[in-house]
């Protein structure tokens, strides 16, 4: 179904055409540079919104091919050669992350509003970044979604090595996009794979996602036709690793997700909320849309060992946070942990764990936003994130102690807030899984794991309990050093702003989960179908 | 007169909801343009406001509640979670509205006795308020997720205001409350998805019905045995909640955080929150896993029986007044322990139809059982009275003298002999003085229990701490009141602060001693209430 | 509910005015001395007269059909229990009957007493509210029809015993007297609290009569193993056993009498209260209100002992004994009472323990009677003793006079003189103690018992327990004769053996003030009173077959016998009159107060002269006499075989080690072995995970770096991008091959 406006176009333009603007903009014209930022992200913000409350979840839910699970589509011919389409539409699972990317997008402009250096320059990339986001997301032609997926790492690298924390920045930039680009080629390698296996198969080569999916769901659908002569060695199960966790890097799954806490460090604060907010949720949602949409059995092949390698992210991750000296990297780490619960619930493979995941990519893009949003508003002031020399700051910004006090509920999934609808239902899809998952190498199988799995991942929740208690206690509680952080005063209006927003979002999802819960499983329903058992 | 709302209908949601609301009022009320004096006697008088209402509304609610009818009453269910089964599915029985009136009660006298905070009173107030919010949350819900959701949130407020306005050693005794009773919770959070999966619903009423008698397929649930299931829900639903309440050895965090709390929230650690164990206790372990509960029964007795002696003497070697009486809860709260643990064996056994019991024997522990529950419940609502006075009384006298070493104290009921008075009856309270509340509850509790074959002997040997729980309030009494007053307290009582009670907290406490008096001469004020609902659980 | 309509309500309302009373008190007028005095001594006479009324209407009933048939009760339900109801209520039987005669009697003459004893103490009015508590919760015992109001009544009293003995609580010794009688009560209580509740838990309520009237339960209650102990004693005797241990707690009886002496620390008044009138006496009338429950299965008339029976029986006879020994070596004037009191406890209970029902309770009667005049006129005896010794230091100006001890009999000497209506009093109260024949109330209920011993044990055709009740009981009487005499030689014969003792009086002469002679009035008063009653009280119980006496008092056979015994289901079996322990009751009395006079009467002692008796048997062993003074180290021996080990495992063991070290230690290993974890962690990712991913792009930015001094900052992306292509371009070539293949 076509939507009369080209909504989800504007959305993506908008920013972009901000940027455009201001790069018309004198060098001098700091003010008005940031002013048509925020109104382009406000602008996409209001957009997302509209979409987010017009998805009609009913509509969804009755949608029995992929061509109707996906709404507000537009579709222009671009390369017709290569049956390439501009091809745009958003489902359950990526309309709200739309809605994330306006409240990322938004609060970052507001908390960057104090740039002075190259303010131009910085919002530029800024949008531009924004752009290529909010393309992937919309997204329904592989190659598109690849179009915006670098489009987003490029000036995600320039406003890391110019505007970023002066010691790390070269590195971390650097370490970010190689690690990232090495898994989009992969992924990239892996889609075109499938592009052309389809394209032989069914004589029309397409990068649609709707026409790969009836690939996909064809009784004997190549995706699940031997390769390399090898029996059981299907394409599915030999591609679906490569794609997975090509993208998986990005999402930071483990070992590949040691670029990100570097690179949130070293990034600049709204950077690092778009970076660790929505850049991270990219790769898991590309993953999914990608990799597990369209290759079901290697996702059924792989995904239970792979499983694994989240829930290291989820221990691992928040053991780690919880040993670290500088603000930053308790927060950075906290993301590979949370980041981990994101796969996990994809490798659930049913309606709760991935449900639970999709709302997992919300709920902590908005905490993460909200996390670096706070550790900046402190760092911009006090010139230092070593935790153990800061103190007090509650008694001069009592707003952000309450924001990351809250942020910090959320992460340890405190019940009536965002976090805990988000980690329930993946607990629950880990039990629920349970049964109905074996993990098979050669004749080694293993049964009913996925239980223990929670049991073990359940320890991630005590221990971020732990390390934000620490750092809320030594950062804003405790004795304020008078001497050193003479100057340090309270934050401003705008960041203010951003804080609220932020903060109403994980509250208004976490006292009422059905605002979001029913699109997002409206969205992942047809992949469960995929799975051949029912949502 | 009209309300805008319908009282029978939407009770307990503004139950509910009255004090965050109020503590969101109160944050408001910081931005309001006014002297700091002003804020803190608005806030003071606002959060008191709040909370009489709140009162209001729960002696509503216990006089509207049907008694004769009995069973779950105000119930109102709206969609919340549809995901998991969960619904906002609230409502009470005679259990929990006696819970709702207490800590109604006392969250108006613990307000009161926080005007003498003076650091950002507005915060104080508010998270005050927000931890009421949870409570009441708690008793009210019928949803497994629901009552999780409540169960957890009470943690946050009662963190903040142990770090923020605690003594000296706040920050370890909150960071231990807090992680202590979390980690102990995780198990609960699995074993509820577990269950809420399986069921298929997080309805409690209904899970009653479905769970105890799920036999998974075959005998086998999640390719293990379904009783080893059960067993490991049922371990992690008895931890939580002996955590919570807390059982013998999972107590240690409680003198800690009730000796670094602020007054107020002793109060309400002691006298509510700690009442949320025991009442996870009779409301879920026993209706969801008789046979689990009753297997353990033994060891549960045990464990109470240990809290009661060891809580006792522990008590009884303190030389830290607010300590001694912290420890004086865990000894209390081991007659509620007690008390479960006998109706949990007889429930188990009625469940499984006898249990190698005679159908009389069967009828007469049924009967005693009923005894020892009511018992139980009883004492969570003395007990919430006699350890929020004494906590009352000895921040009084902390909030004057600055030291809570009793060795530094003694002969003050000369200088105080109105406060000597009230803590001697406090105390007497506390102690299980026939004629108080105690009194009624400890033998309801005692006679059902020893009366139960295989808890006779645990029950005498209780008796040692009965024993000892008169050494350490008499060891306390002596200490404070008794011997003659040195000179420097003389001259301190003199110069700096009255040692009397002041006016505001003999108010704040008055309450408390009626009740004491009025529940131990004539306990069917609200006995029946739960008496009620208990025979109804054993099927009376 | 009360029904208001007939008289049963009455006994509802004999606890209340006291209770009410203190309230008032404690609430109202605690800074009145002239509201309190008026509203205690009001509420105090009208209990008294309500109960008088009541006993006149029992003793109205008694005549024709025996009062067991309808006694006064009433009942309201009181608390839910499941499907039933527990109720409280009264009853009036003629136990309470006769209780009411002695309660309310005495305790308005202690409280008219201490209108002028306490008259000068900076806290008279709480004292008197803790009085009227008092009065109100013993009057609730004696009226309560079932077990649970009495024992509510019962600890309220330990209440108020420990806080009055502890009155002066800025002497040491004085609150830890207190603390000691609550403490060793409370360790009796809480077996008794078991007890109660075993036997709720049988008969499915604790009303007495409901309990005691049922034959088929009490006989299978006897039948049936107890709970635990694995069935070596039948449940009704383990709830027996327990309900008697919790009088051999409230009656100070050994091993648990240890508090008693130490309460005398207490205010005189007070001493009457506990020894006499209320808190000991609480504890006889329990065991013989619960009589048909402990000789359940027993029959001691013909020789069958239970457990609970051979307990009383044992342990009273070796209290009355052991504590007229100690008694013997006191000098303290208000401590030899207080061992007599013990003693004669030990009388009730063995006497009870043999199935002397009427004689305990006869025994409990005048033996109240007489100790509360004994201790009301020893506090005259103390006031007056202060009296002179201040007279003496004004006289002396204070100089070199050094304070003695006003309790010290050995202080004393000559005061007949000086205070003559207290020593009349005192002699009837002492006589009466001594059981001096025929004309004191002692006598009679103290001739009863040990004619009931004689009668069961020798006299029988049989031995058993009785023997050994008879043969120690006369032997306690025998000393009890002799230490009272000795005790009424050494205050009032004699010479003054000190100044203070030279001027004791309650008026001084010289100059007399009104209040003086007001309070002289308000102590001696109640004493001639009570005094009257010690000496006739005993006649009530005559044996008809008493020759020539028995003719007088009880023509129609002893009237105590024939009211009391209706208390019970069925009449108590009379003995048959029998001239040798009449003789021996003679005899043992006679003899000591021979053996007294011979020794301290007829040669006083003089100042500072070794008591005889010490002489006497430091001949046999110097240890001996030290030991009775120092009451067998008891004391010391509870301290350090309970007391101290107590202590130690409280502050050391639990409080330290168990809590402190092991279970917190167990939990900050938790949260050490995290940290160590989480730094293990740490590590491994920067050393391993960096180590591996770090190699080419660290070496991209140091060539970056490099290559951008060269030429502009974009470089690096023109490299990256050719890189990508690169991989873009082969990997495009090589799925060609698969697609194909």
């Amino acid at each position: 179904m076509n939507s009369p406006f080209p909504v989800l176009s504007v959305i993506t333009l908008a920013p972009i055409a901000g940027a455009i603007l201001i790069l018309l903009l004198p060098k001098t014209a700091k003010q008005e540079a940031r002013i048509i930022a925020a109104a382009a992200t406000g602008f996409s913000l209001l957009l997302g919104l509209f979409v987010y409350f017009n998805y009609d979840v009913a509509a969804a839910n009755a949608a029995t091919t992929p061509e109707q699970m996906f709404q507000f589509q537009e579709s222009i011919p671009w390369v017709e050669a290569l049956g390439i389409n501009y091809h745009l539409g958003v489902d359950g699972i990526s309309a709200p992350m739309v809605l994330l990317t306006g409240l990322a997008s938004f609060a970052g402009v507001l908390i960057s509003w104090g740039i002075e250096e190259r303010t131009r320059e910085f919002m530029a990339f800024f949008l531009l970044l924004v752009t290529g986001v909010y393309g992937v997301f919309v997204a329904m032609d592989l190659f598109v979604l690849f179009f915006f997926y670098e489009l987003a790492i490029f000036p995600m690298y320039l406003l890391i090595v110019t505007w970023g924390w002066k010691d790390l920045r070269e590195y971390a930039s650097m370490k970010l996009t190689l690690y990232i680009l090495v898994g989009s080629v992969i992924a990239l390698v892996g889609v075109l794979a499938m592009y052309f296996v389809a394209g032989d198969a069914t004589g029309t080569y397409s990068f649609d996602i709707t026409h790969l999916m009836n690939v996909a769901a064809m009784p004997d659908s190549p995706f699940n036709a031997n390769v390399f002569g090898i029996d059981g060695l299907t394409f599915a199960r030999a591609w679906f690793p490569f794609i997975f966790l090509g993208f998986g890097v990005l999402a930071g799954v483990f070992p590949f997700h040691n670029w990100s806490p570097d690179g949130h460090v070293a990034a600049p604060t709204a950077v690092s909320m778009i970076h660790a907010g929505v850049l991270m949720k990219l790769g898991a949602y590309s993953a999914l849309r990608v990799a597990v949409q369209l290759l079901p059995q290697g996702a059924q092949t792989h995904l239970p060992w792979i499983v694994f390698l989240t829930l290291i992210n989820v221990v691992y991750g928040a053991f780690i946070a919880m040993r670290q000296r500088d603000f930053k990297y308790v927060i950075g780490f906290s993301s590979v942990s949370h980041m981990g619960l994101v796969s996990m619930g994809w490798a659930t493979m049913n309606v709760y764990g991935m449900t639970g995941a999709g709302l997992q990519m919300f709920s902590h893009g908005v905490m993460t936003a909200l996390f670096f949003s706070c550790v900046g508003m402190v760092y911009d002031r006090a010139h230092t994130r070593d935790i153990p020399s800061l103190g007090g700051f509650r008694q001069v910004m009592p707003w952000v102690a309450f924001a990351f006090i809250v942020g910090g509920l959320v992460s340890m999934g405190m019940p009536g807030l965002s976090g805990f609808v988000a980690e329930f239902p993946i607990f629950t899809g880990l039990w629920d899984a349970g049964p109905n998952i074996t993990l098979q190498i050669g004749s080694w199988t293993l049964a009913n794991y996925y239980g223990v799995i929670a049991v073990v991942a359940v320890l991630g929740i005590i221990v971020t309990a732990a390390y934000v208690l620490r750092v809320v206690q030594q950062v804003f509680f405790g004795e304020f050093n008078r001497e050193r952080f003479a100057g340090v005063g309270d934050v401003t209006v705008l960041d203010k702003a951003a804080l609220v927003m932020l903060l109403a979002a994980m509250i208004i999802l976490g006292v009422w989960p059905s605002i979001m819960a029913p699109m997002v499983e409206s969205g992942v329903a047809p992949i469960i179908r995929l799975f051949g058992g029912g949502a | 007169m009209t309300l805008p709302f319908n009282l029978d209908t939407s009770l307990l949601t503004l139950i509910i909801f009255l004090p965050a609301a109020g503590s969101v009022l109160l944050l408001l009320m910081m931005t309001l343009p006014m002297s700091a004096e002003g804020h803190k006697v608005a806030a003071r008088w606002a959060a008191l406001g709040v909370s009489l209402l709140e009162l209001l509304l729960a002696v509503y609610l216990f006089a509207n509640y049907d008694q004769a009818a009995g069973g779950f009453q105000f119930e109102e269910s709206a969609p919340w979670f549809a995901l998991l089964g969960s619904s906002w599915h609230l409502g009470v029985d005679g259990l929990s509205v006696m819970l709702i009136l207490l800590t109604g009660i006392l969250a108006p006298l613990a307000i009161l006795i926080s005007f003498e905070i003076e650091d950002r009173v507005n915060l104080y107030m508010a998270l005050f308020l927000f931890l009421e919010t949870g409570l009441m949350g708690v008793f009210a819900s019928l949803d497994l997720l629901i009552f999780f959701v409540f169960w957890e949130i009470g943690l946050v407020p009662m963190y903040f205001l142990i770090n923020i306005w605690g003594s000296q050693n706040r920050v370890y005794a909150s960071v231990k409350f807090f992680l202590y009773t979390m980690a102990g919770s995780l198990g609960l959070l699995l074993s509820i998805q577990l269950i809420g999966l399986t069921a298929g619903t997080m309805d409690i009423t209904q899970l009653m019905t479905f769970w105890p008698a799920f036999q998974g397929d075959g005998g086998t649930f999640l390719g293990i045995g379904v009783e080893t299931v059960k067993n490991l829900a049922f371990l992690a639903f008895f931890l939580a909640f002996a955590i919570k309440v807390p059982i013998w050895p999972f107590h240690t965090w409680l003198p800690d955080a009730h000796t670094e709390a602020p007054t107020a929230g002793s109060m309400i650690l002691a006298g509510v929150l700690l009442k949320l164990g025991a009442y996870g206790f009779l409301r879920l372990v026993i209706p969801l896993f008789p046979v689990q509960a009753a297997t353990f029964s033994g060891v549960i007795a045990f464990l109470g029986m240990a809290g009661i002696i060891l809580g006792a003497l522990a008590a009884y070697g303190q030389n830290d007044f607010k300590r001694l009486v912290a420890y004086s809860s865990v000894n209390h709260m081991g007659f509620v322990v007690l008390g479960v643990a006998a109706a949990a064996y007889v429930y188990g056994a009625a469940y499984t139809g006898g249990g190698g019991m005679s159908p009389e024997e069967l009828e007469s522990a049924r009967q005693s059982a009923v005894l020892a529950m009511n018992g139980a419940a009883m004492q969570m609502f003395a007990h919430g009275l006699s350890s929020a006075g004494m906590f009352l009384l000895v921040g009084a006298l902390y909030h004057k003298i600055h030291t809570r070493d009793l060795r530094q104290m003694g002969g003050f009921w000369v200088l105080a002999p109105v406060y000597g008075g009230i803590l001697i009856f406090t105390s007497m309270g506390s102690l299980g003085l026939p004629g108080l509340a105690g009194f009624v509850s400890e033998f309801l509790v005692v006679r059902g229990a020893f009366a139960v074959p295989a808890f006779s002997l645990m029950t005498l040997l209780s008796m040692i701490g009965l024993l000892f729980t008169g050494a350490y309030i008499l060891k306390a009494i002596q200490k404070v009141l008794h011997g003659k007053p040195s000179q420097e307290w003389v001259d301190y009582n003199r110069q700096h602060h009255r040692l009397e009670i002041t006016w505001r907290e003999g108010i704040a406490i008055a309450p408390l001693l009626a009740l004491m008096l009025l529940t131990g001469l004539l306990p069917n004020w609200i006995l029946p209430m739960i008496n009620t609902t208990v025979t109804r659980l054993f099927g009376g | 509910m009360i029904d208001w309509t007939n008289a049963n309500f009455l006994p509802w309302l004999i606890p209340v005015p006291p209770l009410i009373a203190s309230a008032l008190i404690f609430l109202l007028f605690n800074r009145s001395w002239f509201l309190t005095t008026l509203t205690a001594l009001a509420a105090t006479i009208l209990s008294w007269g309500m109960s008088l009324a009541v006993l006149l209407r029992a003793l109205g009933l008694a005549f024709g059909d025996p009062l067991g048939g309808s006694a006064f009760s009433s009942q309201i339900a009181w608390m839910d229990t499941g499907t039933t109801q527990f109720n409280i209520g009264v009853l009036v039987d003629p136990l309470t009957a006769v209780m009411l005669f002695m309660v309310p009697l005495a305790i308005s003459m202690i409280m008219i007493y201490s209108v002028g004893y306490m008259a000068n103490d900076p806290r008279r009015e709480r004292f008197f509210g803790y009085m009227a508590l008092f009065a109100g919760a013993m009057l609730t015992l004696v009226v309560a029809d079932n077990l649970l109001l009495l024992f509510i009544g019962w600890e309220v009293m330990g209440f108020c015993s420990y806080s009055l003995i502890g009155f002066w609580f800025e002497k040491e010794s004085a609150h830890k007297a207190g603390v000691k009688a609550f403490m060793t009560t409370r360790v009796a209580d809480v077996i008794m609290l078991i007890g109660i509740v075993y036997l709720f838990a049988q008969a499915g309520t604790l009303n007495f009569r409901d309990i005691f009237f049922n034959h088929e339960f009490l006989a299978e209650l006897a039948s049936t193993p107890a709970l635990i102990f694995g069935g070596a004693i039948s449940a009704a005797g383990l709830i027996g056993v327990f309900l008697v241990i919790g009088t051999v707690g409230k009656s100070a009886q050994f091993p648990l009498h240890v508090w008693l002496p130490d309460a005398m620390e207490g205010p005189t008044p007070v001493s009457a209260m506990i020894h006499a009138a209320a808190m000991v006496s609480a504890g006889i009338y329990m065991i013989i209100r619960m009589y048909p429950l402990l000789a359940a299965g027993a029959d001691p008339h013909h020789g069958i002992y239970n457990a609970p029976l051979m307990l009383m029986a044992y342990v009273g006879a070796f209290t009355a004994l052991f504590a007229a020994i100690i008694a013997v070596a006191q000098n303290d004037i208000k401590r030899i009472l207080a061992y007599s009191t013990i003693s004669q406890l030990g009388f009730m209970m063995a006497a009870l323990g043999i199935g002397a029902y009427v004689a305990a309770a006869f025994h409990l009667i005048t033996h109240g009677i007489f100790k509360a005049l004994l201790f009301m006129s020893s506090g005259a005896v103390i006031h007056a003793m202060e009296h002179g010794e201040h007279h003496a230091h004004a006289e002396h100006h204070g100089e070199h006079a050094a304070p003695i001890d006003v309790q010290d009999i050995r202080s004393m000497g000559g005061l007949r003189q000086r205070i003559p209506v207290t020593w009349w009093a005192f002699l009837a109260g002492g006589m009466a103690l001594a059981g001096f024949p025929l004309i004191t109330a002692g006598f009679w209920s103290k001739d009863e018992i040990l004619a009931e011993a004689w009668h069961l044990g020798v006299g029988g055709e049989w031995f058993g327990p009785a023997v050994f009740v008879f043969i120690l009981l006369a032997v306690a009487a025998f000393l009890t004769a002799f230490y009272t005499t000795r005790q009424l030689a050494m205050v009032f014969g004699g010479q003054p053996r000190t100044a203070a003792a030279e001027h004791a009086g309650f008026v001084d002469p010289e100059h007399p003030t009104p209040a003086a002679q007001a309070i002289s009035g308000f102590m001696q008063g109640p004493l001639l009173v009570l005094a009257v009653f010690a000496v006739i009280a005993g006649f009530v119980g005559v044996h008809p077959d008493f020759p020539l006496l028995g003719a007088i008092f009880s023509p129609y056979g002893n009237p105590f016998h024939n009211f009391v015994t209706g208390t019970l289901a069925e009449e108590m079996p009379k003995v048959a009159f029998n001239w040798l322990p009449v003789l021996i009751s003679f005899l043992v009395a006679l003899g000591g107060i021979w053996a007294g006079w011979m020794v301290y009467w007829r040669r006083p002692l003089a100042a500072g002269q070794e008591d005889p008796t010490k002489v006497a048997l430091d001949r046999v062993s110097p240890a001996l006499y030290t030991a009775m003074q120092r009451k067998f180290y008891l004391d010391e021996l509870y301290n350090a075989a309970f007391v101290r080990p107590a202590q130690w495992i409280s502050d050391v063991l639990v409080a330290q080690i168990v809590d402190r070290g092991i279970i917190d230690g167990v939990l900050h290993f938790i949260a050490r072995a995290a940290t160590v974890i989480g730094e293990t962690f740490k590590r491994f990712n920067r050393v391993v995970i960096d180590g591996v991913g770090d190699g080419i792009p660290s070496g991209i930015a140091r060539f970056g770096g490099w290559f951008r001094q060269l030429q502009s900052g974009q470089v690096q992306q023109y490299l990256l991008m050719a890189l990508l292509s690169a991989l873009v371009i082969g990997m495009v070539v090589f799925v060609r091959l698969i697609g194909r293949g």
